[in-house]
């Protein structure tokens, strides 16, 4: 297992460190072109430029970059988006918490509700309620998320006036009245969450509901209910709760076009904003952000199989080798 | 049924075959094969068929009305900004009649009430179709009167100031002749209205206070302040820039008649430009299915060659393959996007670039499917008694294993339209594309524009977000009815 693990992290590493020399090679080769602007800041950005080595070739650039980086955690600065010549990740750590309080509280809404549905759905399964939650599933995840976006601004927001249409101003993300004007981009992303969630748990559920095991149990004596909840339900869970998991660590990145309608002021809408103004280094840093959420997602995920299932931990040393 | 067996005389019997000796007979009936059988099993999906029927319609859509509509994306008509929708026949049943409902005050009340025209039969058409409730409400101590009225969005633009010049403005007089429809307006004496902003507007032909409140003659009619001349008669036009231009006042949507030889008809509305929606959304969408199934094809072919080599030949050659698709598949597919927008956009197109970033990842998912197939089947039995006869290398991978992989493949591909259908629109809506230009849109510009008139005028967004939501659901149906009918081991499974 501590092997699996070790050479996965390493993989990992390899690969992001990959996929960054490429990044930044492939950003280094467009036009930067100083923004005329005042002359103390003027010099300021040639002095930084200096620095980073801006005029020297790439591959040159590019230690300086990785330097920079491991020995004093600095990714660069800001120039075109937010403050003039602040740290990316300062600013990035600034803008964090609105895309993760957003998010957070979508799936902790999502999650619970998913599972219930989907447990619901599979115990009912082949009668009416089990048909409606079906085509409701069907509706809710192939529906992209701005379309909620926009139903939910028009019809709760705007007809109804029930919340505000775009967050409120402000960094108390995690108050009271920063929750309530946030209700409406949560709906938003949860839509998709719940379906997605109940489709899967509806499909696991019913996996081990027909399986020999509860037969077994049933014969033993047990109740449905009990056979349900202590064998079926807990089997079930093996695969939903990576899944679960990968719920999240994805709150760290969130749902861009979500950001971008709701007006949140998170890392989203920072990223768009670096692409649309060309403010590269800010690019650089949120796209690494967003390689290294994914793949450390994805070795969260698969590890966890292992963490939940005995029985992937105990063959893990032969049938995880590859 | 009867089990009782009667008699039956010996000399009836008589032998099948005595001379010849059957070994095997051939089926009598006809074979199914492997595309039959999922057809057969497709059809019995109702769900599924009735979701391909519904692509069907919409591919049509984004393949026929862009030729045959009146409207291209290059036409644009500011004043007819986010009208209403309006189809022609369903406006006689009393809806989908381009009106909507508005509630005004006096001033308000008495702008739109103004907007009136007599058409080609003498018939006076209102911008006020009707006036459903008039009350007074007292606010702050003053008392108002507030009417709920229904607006027609087509004619409630009312009359405009044009500039001519004096050879279109002799046109004009002979097209009135001709068709018997009036399009010349009498000039407004604009010294005679009291709030400067208001000279502009030709909707204001009558008098009115300081407080925008029309002032009426003893019968409650409006008092007009039209331009006359020495001899008391209207004014049709003044001469602006020299004598160069006509500055004319026209009753726009007879003006739009006389231009255009049709009548103004926004099947879904027209956006914040004055776009008509149906054919933006048509192209929008032709781009939309263009490039989706492009790449579908692409992904598909690279997909699964990648796979079966993978799969095939195993071994190093699988290693070093399979870390090429990990790195590739830790790249999230914004970073791709966005950085091949900025490289290649001016090369090859903004087209050219998205369809290169959805080909850097996307044969991934199909890769690893085929891989897996390979793995599966390459040392079954069947397979090693091929090789054995002596197939080659391609023979066994296309002819004996990939077949099988078929269902599969094939389904992961058509699945992939609407994800890069949604994801194209998505980066469209963000800007991160541009796709706007004067020959092409796409859904997700659309959607972009359209949100700023959310709340006033909904079906900018409505009619976009309607069809990629219809797109979205029929295209998941489909495919699962897809996966089912090509899943041979659930024939005769059903109920």
């Amino acid at each position: 297992m501590v092997k699996y693990v070790v050479k996965r992290i390493l993989l990992m590493f390899i690969t992001l460190f990959i996929i960054m020399t490429i990044c930044f090679v492939m950003i280094k080769l467009l036009p930067d072109p100083i923004i005329k602007s005042k002359l103390a800041e003027y010099k300021q950005e040639l002095a930084l430029r200096e620095a980073w080595g801006y005029n020297k070739p790439i591959l040159t650039q590019y230690g300086i970059f990785l330097k920079k980086v491991f020995t004093e955690w600095d990714w660069g600065y800001c120039i075109r988006v937010g403050t003039k010549f602040m740290d990316v990740t300062e600013y990035i750590a600034m803008k964090l918490p609105a895309t993760i309080a957003v998010n957070l509280y979508s799936v902790i809404i999502s999650v619970p509700l998913g599972i219930l549905f989907g447990i619901y759905a599979a115990l009912k399964k082949n009668k009416w309620q089990d048909q409606v939650i079906n085509v409701i599933i069907m509706i809710f995840i192939s529906v992209p998320s701005y379309v909620y976006a926009f139903l939910v601004q028009y019809f709760i927001g705007y007809k109804l006036g029930w919340f505000p249409i775009v967050i409120k101003t402000g960094t108390d993300y995690f108050s009271w009245d920063m929750f309530v004007s946030m209700v409406l981009p949560i709906m938003a992303l949860s839509f998709g969450t719940i379906a997605g969630l109940m489709r899967f748990t509806r499909a696991e559920l019913t996996e081990t509901l027909t399986s020999d095991y509860m037969l077994l149990a049933r014969a033993k004596g047990l109740t449905k209910m009990q056979a349900t909840v202590r064998h079926a339900l807990r089997n079930a869970f093996v695969p939903i709760l990576p899944m679960v998991i990968g719920y999240f660590v994805d709150i760290l990145t969130g749902s861009l076009i979500i950001e971008r309608i709701f007006q949140i002021p998170g890392v989203g809408n920072v990223y768009v904003d670096s692409i649309a103004n060309r403010d590269y280094n800010l690019f650089m840093a949120i796209s690494m952000f967003y390689t290294a959420v994914g793949l450390v997602m994805g070795i969260i995920t698969d590890l966890s199989y292992g963490f939940i299932d005995p029985r992937i931990r105990m063959g893990g040393g032969k049938t995880n080798e590859y | 049924m009867s089990t009782e067996i009667k008699q039956i005389p010996k000399e009836k019997f008589k032998f099948v075959q005595l001379d010849t000796s059957l070994h095997d007979v051939k089926f009598e009936t006809k074979p199914v094969g492997y595309f039959k059988d999922a057809w057969l099993r497709f059809k019995r999906n109702k769900g599924s068929v009735v979701a391909a029927s519904i692509i069907l319609i919409l591919l049509l859509y984004a393949i026929i009305v862009p030729f045959f509509s009146p409207y291209n994306t290059t036409f644009r008509d500011s004043y007819y900004h986010c009208t209403k929708p309006k189809s022609k026949f369903f406006s006689k049943f009393g809806f989908w009649d381009g009106t909507y409902k508005m509630t005004v005050n006096q001033q308000g009340y008495d702008y739109w009430a103004a907007i009136t025209a007599p058409d080609k039969d003498g018939n006076i058409r209102s911008a006020i179709v009707k006036v459903l409730d008039k009350y007074e409400k007292t606010n702050a101590g003053r008392t108002n009167t507030y009417y709920d009225i229904i607006l027609d969005s087509y004619l409630k633009v009312g009359y405009e100031y044009r500039f001519v010049t004096k050879e279109e403005y002799n046109n004009m007089l002979k097209y009135q002749e001709e068709t018997g429809i009036q399009l010349l307006y009498p000039m407004v004496d604009t010294k005679k209205i009291l709030v400067q902003g208001d000279a502009n507007d030709a909707n204001y032909w009558f008098e009115y206070d300081l407080k925008g409140r029309a002032t009426r003659d003893a019968n409650g009619n409006y008092i007009d302040i039209f331009l006359r001349d020495e001899n008391g008669d209207y004014v049709y036009y003044v001469e602006k820039m020299g004598g160069n231009q006509y500055q004319v006042r026209v009753f726009y949507y007879d003006y739009f008649v006389y231009v255009h030889g049709r009548e103004p008809c926004f099947l879904f509305g027209t956006d914040g430009y004055g776009q008509d929606i149906f054919s933006c959304l048509a192209v929008g969408a032709r781009l939309s299915f263009v490039l989706s199934i492009c790449v579908a094809i692409i992904n598909f072919t690279i997909g699964t060659i990648y796979g079966a080599i993978e799969g095939y030949y195993g071994g190093w050659i699988d290693i070093i393959l399979e870390r090429i698709s990990d790195i590739l598949s830790g790249v999230p597919f914004i970073v791709t996007a966005s950085l091949f927008q900025m490289h290649l956009a001016s090369k090859v197109g903004v087209i050219g670039s998205l369809l290169f970033a959805f080909v850097l990842t996307g044969w991934l998912g199909t890769a690893y499917r085929v891989r897996t197939q390979f793995y599966r089947f390459k040392g079954q039995e069947y397979i090693l008694a091929a090789r054995t006869l002596g197939a080659k290398d391609s023979r066994l991978i296309f002819r004996h294993i990939l077949p099988n992989s078929i269902g599969t493949i094939v389904t992961s591909s058509v699945l992939m339209i609407p994800g890069v259908i949604f994801t194209e629109s998505s980066l469209s809506y963000l800007n991160i594309i541009n796709l706007q230009s004067s020959t092409m849109t796409s859904v997700g510009t659309l959607l972009s524009n359209g949100q700023k008139y959310l709340s006033s005028d909904p079906h900018v967004i409505f009619f976009p977000a309607m069809f990629i939501s219809l797109l979205m659901i029929s295209f998941n149906i489909f495919g699962n009815g897809l996966r089912d009918a090509f899943n041979p081991s659930l024939r005769g499974a059903e109920e």
